[in-house]
């Protein structure tokens, strides 16, 4: 693996192999006094953020810092991205700085493929070996995070193949569901969408899953449902009338919680918009299992660093 | 690691010579549990744990621990450690796959921990598990036991409990079969194949 940029360039066995290093890792670190791995000493991490994160950035930046590699973070403000420099400058500058790995979160879907082309480039001309993660590219992918919500779905599951997984919300502006949509999928899972017509994507058609039409329908039948938040500040006119409307028709609420299974799990990617898409006492019930994915984000990213980052270079 | 004497069962080898058959196996491992026994006995308030280094060093912890209790008495706790992370060649070669560690329940803190591997060579998966296992905890001290020592040591460690010194040139290879990972209890010894050119840096064991 020289970069990862998008869930579909994992088969099922590259997929299986980063979450079983996942587990591994988490089960390396359990109860230890020093929680630092010298895995990754000397190895430099760049996180490149054009958007706002907590979640993503701070997890890449604990992973990388568990297993001893220097870690800096870059971000759009207070950069020279604000006085005009391109990606690709940028993205040079930080390789020639000697980054063993930049990873990227852009709001331009692509940017990371991008870099990554750009990156193999100058290796080429320069022999630095700079590896690329998307941490999110527009309304693309993020394959992180859909690897995060993998391992969270096989602890509380057991497994993934065989299990029926809902996305509800907002898919045309959610890289997230992308992701989990094709990774789910290429794991054996059946995977539905519910959403408003207006947010989803066109070529959903073409997505490895169906679509449901209701929300109250399919519930009874689902292992696990992942509510996604409506990205407000990525939408250019209106999608649905109201925030209540929306509230209504698709938002997870108690009543509706308890159409789910018992075993079921809920997921929400954060950061969450209670009373929205969520009800607050679904975010926090038992069945939630929204801090398990936190938990896991940071041995899904040190499972990915150590696949990029701790062997010889392919 | 064993992992690394793995996929050479292709049949392209000169064909391995049976150092230990399944009875010198089982033989091996109820001396070494008898001796574990004798060295341990002057400090039983310690309390001993067997930490087995995977892959074949995790069940041979585990037989050890049934014999010490079939001749001693009392089972010594059993786990397993993963030096992988802890490794000095992880850059030679593309990333490794992780494996198990399982601390026992009560930890080793102050327990006499013997690290359990099935051949020892370099000594430098050794040095690895030694770091590994002191992120865990602070044994009263560390011994280790191994079923084969095979010599070329490249660190000044060595084994408190050896099975079999085996002298090998680094051109041979020992493979250790156990019926929990493998078809069989047995132990091998072969030359390797002549191996392509300039690959010397990836012998077969050189990590053991």
């Amino acid at each position: 693996m020289k970069h990862l940029l998008s869930v579909t360039d994992l088969d099922a066995a590259a997929a299986t192999g980063l979450l079983d290093t996942s587990d591994r890792l988490k089960q390396a670190l359990l109860g230890r006094e020093v929680r630092k791995l010298p895995t990754l000493r000397g190895r430099t991490v760049i996180t490149l953020f054009y958007e706002d994160s907590t979640r993503t950035r701070v997890s890449f930046e604990v992973a990388g810092k568990w297993m001893s590699a220097d870690t800096v973070n870059v971000s759009a403000k207070g950069s020279s991205v604000s006085k005009g420099e391109s990606l690709r400058d940028t993205g040079l500058t930080l390789s020639a700085m000697g980054a063993d790995c930049v990873i990227v979160r852009h709001p331009a879907s692509g940017a990371a493929h991008r870099l990554a082309a750009w990156s193999d480039r100058d290796r080429d001309a320069t022999g630095t070996h700079t590896s690329v993660v998307n941490a999110g590219d527009g309304t693309h992918e993020h394959p992180t995070q859909a690897l995060l919500d993998a391992a969270t779905l096989r602890d509380r599951l057991g497994s993934v193949a065989g299990r029926r997984i809902g996305i509800v919300g907002d898919v045309l502006h959610s890289r997230v569901a992308r992701s989990n949509v094709f990774l789910l999928a290429t794991l054996g899972a059946e995977v539905v969408l519910v959403a408003p017509p207006t947010l989803l994507p066109v070529g959903v058609e073409q997505w490895p899953c169906r679509v449901g039409p209701e929300l109250d329908a399919e519930l009874p039948t689902l292992d696990a449902v992942m509510m996604l938040r409506v990205q407000a500040e990525r939408m250019r006119g209106s999608f649905f009338p109201s925030a209540r409307e929306y509230a209504v028709g698709y938002g997870l609420s108690q009543e509706r919680a308890a159409l789910l299974p018992e075993h079921a799990v809920v997921l929400h990617p954060g950061p969450m918009m209670r009373g929205m898409e969520i009800a607050p006492a679904v975010a926090d019930s038992p069945g939630a299992a929204i801090l398990a994915q936190v938990r896991n984000g940071v041995h899904v990213r040190m499972a990915v660093l150590y696949h990029l980052l701790a062997g010889a270079p392919e | 690691m064993a992992d690394d004497r793995r996929g050479d069962e292709a049949g392209t080898h000169p064909p391995a010579r049976e150092l230990l058959s399944a009875a010198d196996v089982t033989r091996t491992i109820a001396r070494i549990a008898h001796q574990i026994i004798e060295k341990t006995a002057g400090s039983p308030e310690a309390g001993v744990v067997l930490i087995g280094i995977p892959t074949r060093g995790t069940p041979l912890a585990r037989r050890l621990a049934a014999a010490v209790a079939e001749f001693g008495g009392t089972a010594p706790a059993v786990g397993s450690v993963d030096p992988t992370l802890h490794r000095d060649d992880l850059r030679r070669r593309p990333a490794r796959p992780l494996e198990d560690t399982v601390v026992p329940e009560g930890g080793f803190d102050d327990k006499l921990v013997v690290l359990v591997d099935d051949v020892l060579m370099s000594g430098r998966t050794v040095r690895a598990a030694l770091d590994a296992l002191s992120d865990h905890g602070r044994p009263r001290a560390v011994q280790l036991a191994v079923l084969v020592d095979r010599g070329h040591r490249e660190l000044p460690i060595r084994a408190d409990y050896v099975g079999k010194n085996v002298p090998t040139s680094r051109d041979e290879q020992i493979r250790v079969l156990l019926t929990e990972t493998d078809d069989r209890d047995a132990v091998l010894l072969r030359r390797s194949a002549p191996s392509p050119a300039g690959a010397s840096s990836t012998g077969p064991g050189e990590d053991a």
